[in-house]
């Protein structure tokens, strides 16, 4: 016998998940609205992607190698995914030099002066994305007309969002039934033909992300669910005291942030809760901090401010709030 | 309708890679190491020495305690020395060692297969004779099986849990037992259900081993008071808390035992060591034990007697396989992995398993990227993340407020988790910590 064999305590097999798997699930989750931002913004939503895209990997690289002395691991895709994300959460008229601003904020900022993946408390691109709208507020809202704008970058015709349009119009005392002969029906604006952000814009795409996703239990529904909902009753109850002062819940699920957010910022693993039941909290704080901005605020829309917002609870609702445990019922019952 | 438990679980491959073999009666090996301490609690103590002679199921060491259990040999033959030898655990054990002579019985067991189903002795009968058989748990945990039948005073037993849930991947050997000593098994839970004074005995099986649910179904209509329930596979679906969970629906308290809800659980194959037992007078010396793995020549269900050297059961499966890189005692989530198969199988084996070099090693470490799936797999409701740190950091009050100690060690958490953490090591190095810390406070 003179063998040599491998011990360590238990248990011996692993699951197939591993951090680049997960990443990835969420990356084959964004090509639908990916595809779909193309097909409205064309030309400059490419050119706004892949400078993203491409210069979120190089401060990943760059500050991992450099600044925080270890092995870069740019193919764990998570790089990937905020470069990807940040390019949604921007209109796709932005200058490039903007666009490098914002992956730095989001990468080095954000992510790696935290100790990298894992250790942020905020959304990185949401960082970069605030960080940009607040430097660059001209630039961060001024909206491509979707298709019409398809071969166009810098010069590209804009217009107005339909929220931006009703927190004008409202202010200025208009009825929202005769602001909503404005924007874009239903059906269009859930296929994404609205101005916007280039990956806010077609809710078609995005749940077919969720959907994915769910199948392959990369997230769960929790934060989705209770986020989204949480907006269509508040926003509700609002427009059935007044339709006259306060839109619809359907035309507030549909534009603006709140079903990219829903499905893919909010669910980020680093900055959201541990439990199912911290989950729900943070999706509903989510859903009304969204709601009261976009209701009572000066910004038209508040989705990125929310989730930022509930990003820094998630510590104390991983504190207070546990898991229900086996056995307690029966103990304190 | 199949039932499980409501919360945490994985799905890891079953890979039963030796569910359609028949159990085999291995050759008599030439020497037995048989360790006096092959249960949960005292160690024996021997009653023989050196130069004796013994028979098959002779009493060789003798049960030191309430929580202890009678050692039988398995062999005939003479002893040749009592000596400290590795066991599973990896630490030195007292052994008696054995020269194989023949193979003698004692008189009093009946060799005879014909099954009796009459049973004759009163509960405190069975009780008693159940402990002088040496009989412990067969699933793995050997805890001694008279302790568990012995309800504590004030209590009462409700229902009779029977575990034939075989829920870790690769072990087969309750699965084959099931299917081919189903009787015996259904007179063995009748005999438990008379020492526990219950009327009602459930027996759960989990619906990967269809053959099982089906044929033992068809015996039950014979045996008044026993049913069998399918189960959701679901691991860790085996362990005694989830199992009462997934059956009746109801919780054991942190840190009670099951009889506080009014169960009691035992193994298919305590069941079948209690029907030898009490029918057939034979003491517990010989079990199943699944020879597996995917290098494996003969992936096999062994009918091996107790101290054989786990050297000739791997033998007889076609040998160590070029590629081994860990043997695992019992299965793969929470089996012992083992430094060499030069030890001997107890009461406890309930498989040998070999993994290859390549699946051997565990991945590299990666920072916690907060995805919450150890939350959410953990069947005790814990947070194993959070256990980790505090334990890592030595918070060993917090460990205990967060409650380590409801820990079943069952291995969901490591396995699941993408980053490769060490989660379950540190939980056990936590729960070590904290158990000393409880110790000197009841001190």
């Amino acid at each position: 016998m003179s063998k040599l064999l491998t011990v360590s305590p238990s248990p011996h097999n692993y699951g197939k998940d591993t951090i680049k798997s997960l990443m990835y699930g969420v990356l084959i989750a964004l090509i639908p609205t990916t595809v779909v931002s193309l097909y409205f913004f064309g030309l400059g939503a490419l050119i706004v992607i892949l400078t993203s895209v491409f210069s979120a990997l190089i401060f990943e690289y760059l500050i991992t190698k450099y600044i925080l002395k270890k092995e870069p691991s740019l193919l764990d895709g998570s790089a990937i995914i905020t470069g990807l994300l940040l390019a949604f959460n921007v209109p796709s008229n932005l200058p490039i030099i903007i666009i490098i601003i914002g992956a730095l904020v989001a990468i080095g900022v954000a992510k790696m002066s935290f100790g990298g993946l894992g250790n942020n408390p905020f959304n990185p691109a949401l960082v970069g994305r605030v960080f940009l709208l607040i430097s660059f507020p001209v630039q961060m809202t001024s909206w491509p007309v979707p298709v019409q704008s398809r071969m166009q970058y810098l010069d590209a015709v804009t217009g107005a969002t339909p929220l931006g349009l009703m927190k004008e119009g409202l202010r200025n005392g208009e009825p929202v039934s005769d602001l909503m002969t404005q924007i874009p029906n239903n059906m269009q604006m859930f296929i994404g033909n609205m101005g916007g952000s280039l990956g806010e814009v077609a809710g078609i795409a995005i749940l077919l992300g969720l959907v994915w996703m769910l199948y392959k239990k990369v997230i769960t529904w929790h934060i989705p669910v209770s986020m989204i909902g949480t907006i269509i009753i508040l926003t509700g109850i609002f427009w059935l005291i007044n339709p006259d002062k306060y839109a619809d819940p359907v035309f507030h699920v549909l534009t603006g942030g709140v079903l990219l957010g829903a499905v893919f910022m909010a669910t980020d693993y680093v900055t959201s809760p541990m439990t199912t039941k911290g989950m729900l909290i943070f999706g509903t704080g989510i859903g009304l901090l969204t709601v009261v901005i976009r209701l009572f605020g000066a910004y038209p829309e508040g989705v990125s401010f929310a989730i930022l917002i509930m990003n820094a609870f998630v510590p104390l609702i991983n504190i207070y709030v546990k898991p229900k445990r086996f056995g307690e019922v029966i103990k304190n019952g | 309708m199949l039932k499980t438990f409501s919360r945490g679980g994985v799905h890891p491959p079953e890979n039963k890679l030796s569910a359609v073999q028949t159990i085999e009666q291995l050759a008599l090996p030439k020497m037995v190491t048989i360790p006096i301490s092959q249960h949960i609690g005292a160690p024996s103590t021997p009653i023989v020495k050196k130069n004796d002679l013994v028979k098959v199921g002779q009493i060789i060491a003798k049960s030191s305690g309430f929580v202890s259990a009678n050692i039988h040999s398995s062999v005939s033959g003479k002893v040749i020395k009592i000596d400290s030898v590795m066991d599973s655990s990896g630490y030195k054990k007292q052994s008696i060692i054995i020269q194989v002579d023949g193979d003698e019985w004692e008189e009093s067991i009946n060799r005879d297969p014909q099954l009796i189903k009459e049973i004759n002795l009163s509960s405190e009968e069975i009780i008693k004779k159940v402990g002088d058989a040496g009989i412990v748990g067969l699933g793995g945990a050997t805890f001694p099986s008279q302790v568990k039948l012995s309800v504590p005073k004030g209590m009462t037993a409700e229902i009779l849990i029977i575990n034939g849930v075989e829920c870790e991947p690769y072990l087969t050997a309750d699965h084959r037992l099931m299917l081919e000593k189903g009787d015996e098994l259904m007179v063995g839970t009748k005999i438990l259900m008379k020492a526990l004074n219950v009327s009602k005995a459930v027996i759960g099986i989990e619906n990967n081993k269809r053959d099982a649910i089906e044929h033992l179904t068809s015996l039950s209509s014979n045996y008044e008071g026993i049913t069998i329930q399918a189960l959701k596979v679901q691991y860790p679906q085996g362990g005694e808390k989830q199992l009462i969970k997934a059956v009746i629906n109801r919780e054991v308290p942190s840190g009670g035992l099951p009889i506080a809800v009014g169960a009691v659980v035992h193994n298919v194959g305590t069941a079948y060591a209690v029907y030898e037992a009490i029918q057939k007078n034979k003491p517990l010396f010989e079990r199943i034990v699944t020879v597996t793995g995917k290098s494996v020549k003969n992936p096999a269900n062994y009918l091996a007697r107790v101290g054989t050297s786990l050297t000739e059961l791997i033998e007889a499966s076609g040998g160590l396989p070029e590629d081994t890189g860990k043997v695992i005692s019992g299965g793969p989530m929470m089996g012992k992995a083992l430094n060499t198969i030069d030890i001997p199988m107890t009461k406890g084996t309930s498989g040998v398993l070999i993994i290859p070099v390549g699946e051997s090693r565990r991945g590299v470490v990666q920072d916690c990227i907060r995805c919450a799936k150890c939350v959410s797999v953990c069947p005790m409701g814990l947070e194993p993340y959070l256990l980790m740190t505090v334990s890592e950091q030595q918070n060993y009050e917090r460990t205990e407020s967060e409650r380590a100690m409801d820990c079943i060690e069952c291995g969901s958490c490591s396995y699941t988790c993408p980053s490769n953490r060490p989660l379950l090591d540190y939980i056990r190095l936590g729960k070590a910590e904290v158990g000393a810390i409880i110790r000197s406070r009841k001190a």
